[in-house]
């Protein structure tokens, strides 16, 4: 820390930042647009003018760019000089002389940097009489609507696009006052994080297509700190309501996890809350019934002591807990097929064991060599691909230092690095969509991915099982991999549940631990492939099939299938003979699919938009969710259906969740509890200007009615209350005087793009402790079979998540189901891409267009996960192509 | 005195170029092969810098001195660039283009001679896209140069090697700012980009890069051959040198001379130039192409260079004038150079897309009969709103000068327009 002078008076400083990140960081209002914390300054818009003083005794100084000039030691700048604000006024009215003045039907109006900077510098009168430039806009796709007239040219878009995402179908077209952001023709968007252009544009050229459909303004939505459900990344979320309507979601900002951004599964995802295929009201046997009887109806399908409950990795801790307190911790059953639930649970012992540590998506971001086996991370956990490809930065950034260049200096830093990238290695069965950023990508059947993961790890330790039978360039591979991992400071090895291999996981955790024992600290990640799946693995569930053995051996009579379709996870004939073996069937969901259809008793289950409840992430991060629905219908939290009658809070039932088990108790502390109050009041959901207070529900009756009671949180369906920083798991949004759009999130952080004022949401519920062993079954190398292939499920973004198909802006992006087969392969059968193809998998026969993709090793077929014919089958399974049509 | 004009004195007045057969027998890749064997790279680069050889696109560098930032030795970040700046595309200027047409070679033989000086590896000619003839010639003289041994591995088998290659600019004013010159040449949008870091330390490709003017390259074999004293007394002021001046506009002869550095714009414009046509009257000139102030006739003995132009409120520039006549309306000549700079912003700082642009219209509403009171208090804004400091690079502050000037010479012009309703000289 230095000291700088600002306008006189002495503050500390960080030399290595800016003058802009300095002045943000000590509460200073000045206006900006091109800069943007996580993209860093190029200095485009000229709208952080100050004047710099070379001395004390200068008095006459030089305008300078705050985010283009370092906080140097000493260094003496006016915000306040009248030059400095003249110009920043000056700014805005150039940006204005083509900004149309739509903010009345502008989506963005009232939550727009643009108008927050306009005010803060002055700027409100129109000097010019002349037409203003206008464009063409451009279908981008579904998330995303286009207006190019409101562009002030801050080239943020862009440089989020391609440089931050890697996008490549998205540019700026044109120069001088014509300069288009777009693509080169109408179309969808390809990358991933597309989204995120809604909260880095900063004024409304993208803006959330989704919300538009529903729109309502930032005032007048009530909104909750949520946690993302459509993946184990364990992103936070704002969530907005109005009218019993889910409007959107924002990026929450949470420094150790997904920062500024979000994945457009994530953002989007959102919409299934307000499907059509909702179930609003417990039924019967299909006919609705009250809740009153729903509750007596299951408390008597549960007396008799012969329940068992099939747990869900969707579900809360909470939901989880109240079924296995429900039924009995030996009745009670992970929600998965059984080799999931095995790999879920080597996953967890390994990282609770060691001796490697599960990164936070930070972490990720700043590891300097990584090694990936058997994931493509940006489909089967977006937001942490995103960080990945953050990571491989870290060379360019050294090569920048070397130069005396400042790594907040965007474009200087990326001109020096040029192609230069940090160690990435990717081993996958098919391409990745991080591949162009990989050091060496390596293409081959899961348990040769796991034989080179094991190859790596002997490399770095001779003291790890060795490889039998390795080819000679698989070996140099290994050493390279091993060279690259050993000289890092911060190795990273990845793995996950996509190629359903043990000995994938395995081998990970040998690299990781040949690693760390040699005195490297690694660490280690395992893609978790729910928002749940280790909070769930965690409570020790038995595994699926002795649930279905004890409902054959009649032991179990009703059982309890909470937010879980078993369609999905275990071939249709086990589900059937397993429901039927069964006298009664319960099931809590949200939406209506093949398991409720076979309810007896069916539950109202609230979305995590509308119940309160704890995540666990691939990080072993617990993190708490909020509702942003006051209780609608009859949806209630699964948690408050099944739980023990007793618990009349959440902090009752989390009391006795970690009395029971120790190990969840840290998961508590995850946000302040029910009886938490700031100034003596509740902290509200809703903004000081939330408008219709009194209108809106006078359809019914006109008069007001008492804020909806919220007996399990901190929170508030109020607007009232403090307007103080609370802690960051029980943000309910961002918003500071000034400062309207996402971006006042600057005025909650200690420090610029670092952690939230009191810390970041959520508290880690494992490190390691142990050394661990290493694992010495190393599986025989991939043998092509001459007629048949070795089908992998290949996660999808968009399609493989379950609950995100619902939402209709996703389900226009899911694939159409195929059978991916290399050119080869296509050779051999004779087809060509398109064309379809009848096979048989897993005893049953499916007709589907075969796909081409060059990328895939022979003698290995993909499905895409969760869409059938993958939906539900158990994976990888040899299947033969029976003929080509 | 041939020694007079070292820029000139060997470009055939028959239009052809000077062939390598040609510069041989006129002394050319003498310098080069004195340096190779006689200097080290360290001599080069202080023989230039001792000549006080200032860069002749317009900004009047140290041409030394930017060679001193090149890391040297061993550890010095490999492959270095030096690069020819050949995007000649400021309004009214031409010098370039002559020098490429006439004397291909000469500018080759600068250009080995900075790598030399640079220990650069790669050589890039980046030449506007419209000079069709100078990338002929500069084709033809590189594959003479190739395989007479002035390029390539071991050049004259001394230890040096030099790869060179003439790129064609796919044609952006933005393309002949230096940085915004690597972009295009990376295949990037030709946006300027921040100094620091400056391109001897992060250029082309991220590597040390010298870019030169390609005059300011074709002085430095002469420089080496007659030494830095010599080339000092070839000016008449402290500014080193000879240096091509142009004239355009309506003149008896528009042309281009090259005079020792300090002439006044009497001399140009009066003796070499034949003075204004007849029935005209001088009323201004840019000094130095379209992004420098006007000068008028009580700036006619000032010499030109760029000490002294700086003085009187101006810029040497290119040292090639477009001249003003008393029946020409300043205001249009105004609008047309805000028009050329509003078109050619390449859209990156907000000054520059949006003031420029808002000028124009002024202008045009000017031109056009639609000017109001308050209009010129608005240009003068722009002009102010146009400074170096403010802007990412100089094309909007080199867009000030002009316009700035205009309302400070031209005042009376500007305000008939509006109290006219129009152009006061077209009717």
């Amino acid at each position: 820390m230095g000291t700088i002078y600002i306008d006189g008076k002495p503050y500390d400083a960080d030399p290595k930042q800016d003058l802009l990140v300095a002045c943000l960081s000590r509460g200073f209002n000045l206006p900006y647009f091109c800069w943007h914390p996580a993209l860093g300054s190029v200095g485009a818009c000229r709208q952080c003018a100050v004047k710099h003083f070379k001395d004390e005794k200068d008095t006459k100084g030089k305008i300078v760019m705050a985010c283009m000039t370092p906080a140097k030691e000493e260094t003496r700048i006016s915000i306040d000089d009248p030059e400095a604000v003249a110009f920043r006024a000056a700014i805005v009215e150039g940006m204005m002389l083509n900004h149309p003045h739509d903010c009345p039907v502008c989506d963005v109006g009232g939550e727009c940097h643009l108008q927050d900077m306009t005010v803060m510098t002055g700027h409100d009168y129109r000097r010019t009489r002349f037409k203003k430039r206008t464009f063409r806009n451009q279908y981008l796709g579904p998330f995303l609507s286009h207006e190019m007239n409101r562009c002030i040219q801050c080239y943020r878009c862009v440089r989020f696009y391609r440089e931050y995402a890697g996008g490549h179908d998205f540019n700026v077209f044109s120069i001088s006052n014509t300069v288009y952001f777009g693509r080169y023709e109408d179309g969808v968007l390809e990358n991933e994080f597309t989204g995120n252009l809604v909260e880095v544009c900063p004024t409304g050229v993208f803006t959330d297509a989704t919300l538009r459909r529903h729109y309502t303004r930032k005032w007048d939505l009530r909104m909750a700190p949520s946690i993302c459900g459509h993946c184990g990344a364990g992103c936070n979320t704002t969530i907005g309501e109005r009218y019993g309507l889910l409007r959107r979601v924002l990026t929450r900002f949470n420094s150790e996890v997904n920062g500024y951004f979000l994945c457009d599964r994530g953002r989007y995802g959102y919409e299934f809350v307000n499907s059509e295929h909702r179930i609003r009201t417990a039924r019967l046997d299909g006919q609705s019934i009250s809740t009153d009887e729903a509750e007596r109806k299951l408390k008597s399908l549960v007396s008799g002591g012969k329940a068992i409950g099939i747990g869900s990795p969707r579900a809360s801790l909470e939901a989880n807990f109240a079924l296995r307190r429900l039924v009995g911790k030996d009745r009670f059953f992970a929600g998965v097929d059984d080799n999931q639930w095995r790999m879920i649970t080597t996953m967890l012992e390994i990282l609770r064991a060691g001796p490697a540590r599960s990164p936070s998506l930070h972490d990720i971001e700043l590891s300097d060599a990584v090694l990936i086996l058997g994931e493509d991370v940006t489909n089967s956990a977006p937001r942490m691909g995103l960080s990945l490809r953050q990571s491989v930065r870290q060379q360019g950034f050294a090569i920048a230092q070397k130069l005396k260049i400042p790594l907040w200096m965007d474009d200087a830093v990326r001109e020096a690095a040029q192609d230069a990238k940090s160690p990435l290695f990717i081993a996958a069965p098919g391409a990745t969509r991080l591949d162009d950023v990989a050091t060496t990508t390596y293409r081959a059947a899961p348990v040769d991915v796991a034989r080179l993961g094991f190859a790596v790890a002997h490399e770095i330790d001779p003291a790890a099982p060795e490889v039998s039978n390795l080819a000679e360039e698989m070996r140099d591979l290994a050493r390279i991999i091993a060279n690259a991992l050993k000289s890092a400071k911060r190795p990273l090895v990845i793995s996950g549940l996509s190629c359903r291999s043990d000995a994938v996981i395995q081998s990970a955790a040998n690299v990781a631990k040949a690693l760390c024992d040699g005195g490297r600290p690694s660490a280690l990640s395992f893609v978790a492939p729910e928002c749940n799946s280790f909070g769930l693995a965690l409570m020790d569930p038995k595994p699926l099939s002795e649930a279905f053995r004890m409902a054959e051996d009649g032991d179990a009579e009703t059982l309890i299938i909470l937010e879980n379709d078993l369609y999905r996870r275990v071939p249709p004939k086990g589900v059937d003979g397993f429901l039927q073996s069964a006298r009664h069937v319960v099931v809590l969901d949200h939406l209506t699919n093949d398991t409720t259809e076979k309810a007896e008793l069916l539950l109202p289950a609230g979305t995590l938009a509308e119940s309160d409840g704890t995540l666990v992430s691939s990080e072993g991060r617990a993190q708490r969710f909020f509702s942003v629905f006051a209780q609608q219908d009859e949806v209630r939290e699964s948690w408050r259906w099944l739980g023990d009658p007793a618990w009349t809070t959440l902090d009752e039932l989390l009391a006795a969740m970690a009395e029971a088990l120790p190990r969840l108790a840290p998961a508590v502390q995850a946000a302040p509890s029910s009886k938490f109050r700031m100034a003596g009041a509740k902290i509200p959901r809703e903004p000081i200007r939330f408008s219709g207070l009194t209108s809106i529900t006078a359809n019914i009756s006109v008069v007001e009615p008492k804020p909806p009671d919220d007996p399990d949180s901190a929170l508030a369906y109020s607007m009232e209350g403090t307007s103080d920083q609370p802690p960051g798991a029980l943000q309910p949004f961002f918003w500071s005087p000034g400062w309207n759009s996402i971006q006042a999130v600057n005025k909650f952080q200690a420090g610029i793009g670092g952690a939230l004022r009191g810390g970041d949401p959520g508290v880690r519920l494992f490190q390691p402790t142990q050394r661990g062993v290493y694992f010495a079954t190393i599986p025989a190398a991939f043998a092509r079979r001459d007629a048949e292939w070795l089908v992998v499920p290949m996660e999808h973004i968009f399609g493989s998540e379950e609950l995100t198909l619902s939402a209709p802006a996703i389900a226009e992006l899911v694939p159409a189901p195929c059978l991916a087969v290399s050119v080869e392969d296509a050779a051999r059968l004779q087809a060509s891409a398109g064309q379809e193809v009848e096979i048989e998998l897993n005893g049953a026969r499916f007709r589907l267009p075969l796909k081409v993709q060059p990328e895939l090793p022979p003698g290995i077929a993909g499905l895409v996960a969760g869409l059938p014919p993958a939906r539900g089958a158990a994976l990888p399974a040899w299947c033969r192509i029976l003929k080509t049509v | 005195m041939t020694l007079e004009k070292p820029l000139t004195k060997d470009i055939p007045q028959d239009g052809r170029g000077l062939d390598l057969e040609g510069y041989q027998r006129a002394d050319g890749y003498q310098a080069l092969r004195k340096a190779l064997r006689n200097m080290t790279p360290q001599k080069v680069q202080e023989e230039v810098k001792d000549s006080g050889l200032r860069g002749r696109g317009g900004a009047g560098f140290s041409t030394g001195t930017k060679w001193s930032f090149t890391p040297m030795g061993a550890d010095a970040p490999r492959p270095k660039y030096v690069i020819a700046n050949a995007d000649e595309m400021e309004p009214g200027t031409f010098k370039d283009r002559y020098l490429m047409e006439g004397n291909p070679h000469g500018l080759i033989e600068g250009m080995i001679l900075a790598g030399y000086a640079n220990q650069s590896d790669v050589a890039y000619i980046f030449v506007r896209g419209e000079y069709k003839l100078s990338q002929e010639r500069l084709a033809r003289a590189l594959a003479e140069a190739y395989s007479a041994g002035y390029l390539g591995k071991k050049i004259l088998d001394s230890d040096y090697s030099l790869e060179m290659y003439l790129h064609v600019s796919a044609g952006r004013y933005m393309c002949g700012e230096e940085t915004g010159l690597l972009n295009a040449l990376e295949g990037k949008r030709a946006n300027p980009r921040a100094k620091p870091p400056f391109p001897p330390v992060s250029g082309l490709f991220g590597k040390p890069t010298i870019v030169n003017n390609v005059e300011t390259l074709a002085n430095v074999p002469h420089i080496i051959n007659h030494g830095a004293a010599w080339f000092q007394s070839l000016s008449r002021t402290k500014d080193a040198g000879t240096k091509l001046y142009g004239a355009s506009g309506k003149v008896k002869r528009p042309g281009l001379w090259e005079l020792p550095m300090g002439s006044t714009m009497r001399e140009v414009v009066e003796d070499h130039a034949g003075g204004m046509l007849d029935g005209l009257r001088f009323r201004g000139a840019l000094p130095g192409g379209a992004s420098t102030d006007f000068l008028t006739e009580q700036h006619l003995d000032v010499p030109l260079d760029f000490t002294e132009v700086q003085k009187v409120g101006s810029r040497l520039g290119t040292g090639t004038m477009v001249v003003l006549d008393d029946q020409t309306c300043p205001v249009g000549m105004t609008r047309n150079l805000i028009h050329f700079f509003a078109q050619e912003s390449c859209g990156w700082c907000t000054p520059c897309w949006s003031g420029l642009n808002w000028a124009e219209q002024i202008l045009d509403a000017l031109e056009d009969g639609g000017g109001k009171p308050g209009d010129m208090e608005k240009l003068e804004f722009q002009t102010k709103f146009w400074d170096p400091s403010h802007t990412f690079c100089a094309l909007a502050p080199g867009a000030a000068e002009p316009l700035q000037s205009a309302l400070k010479y031209f005042h009376e012009d500007f305000e008939r327009h509006i109290t006219e309703k129009g152009c006061p000289f077209r009717s």
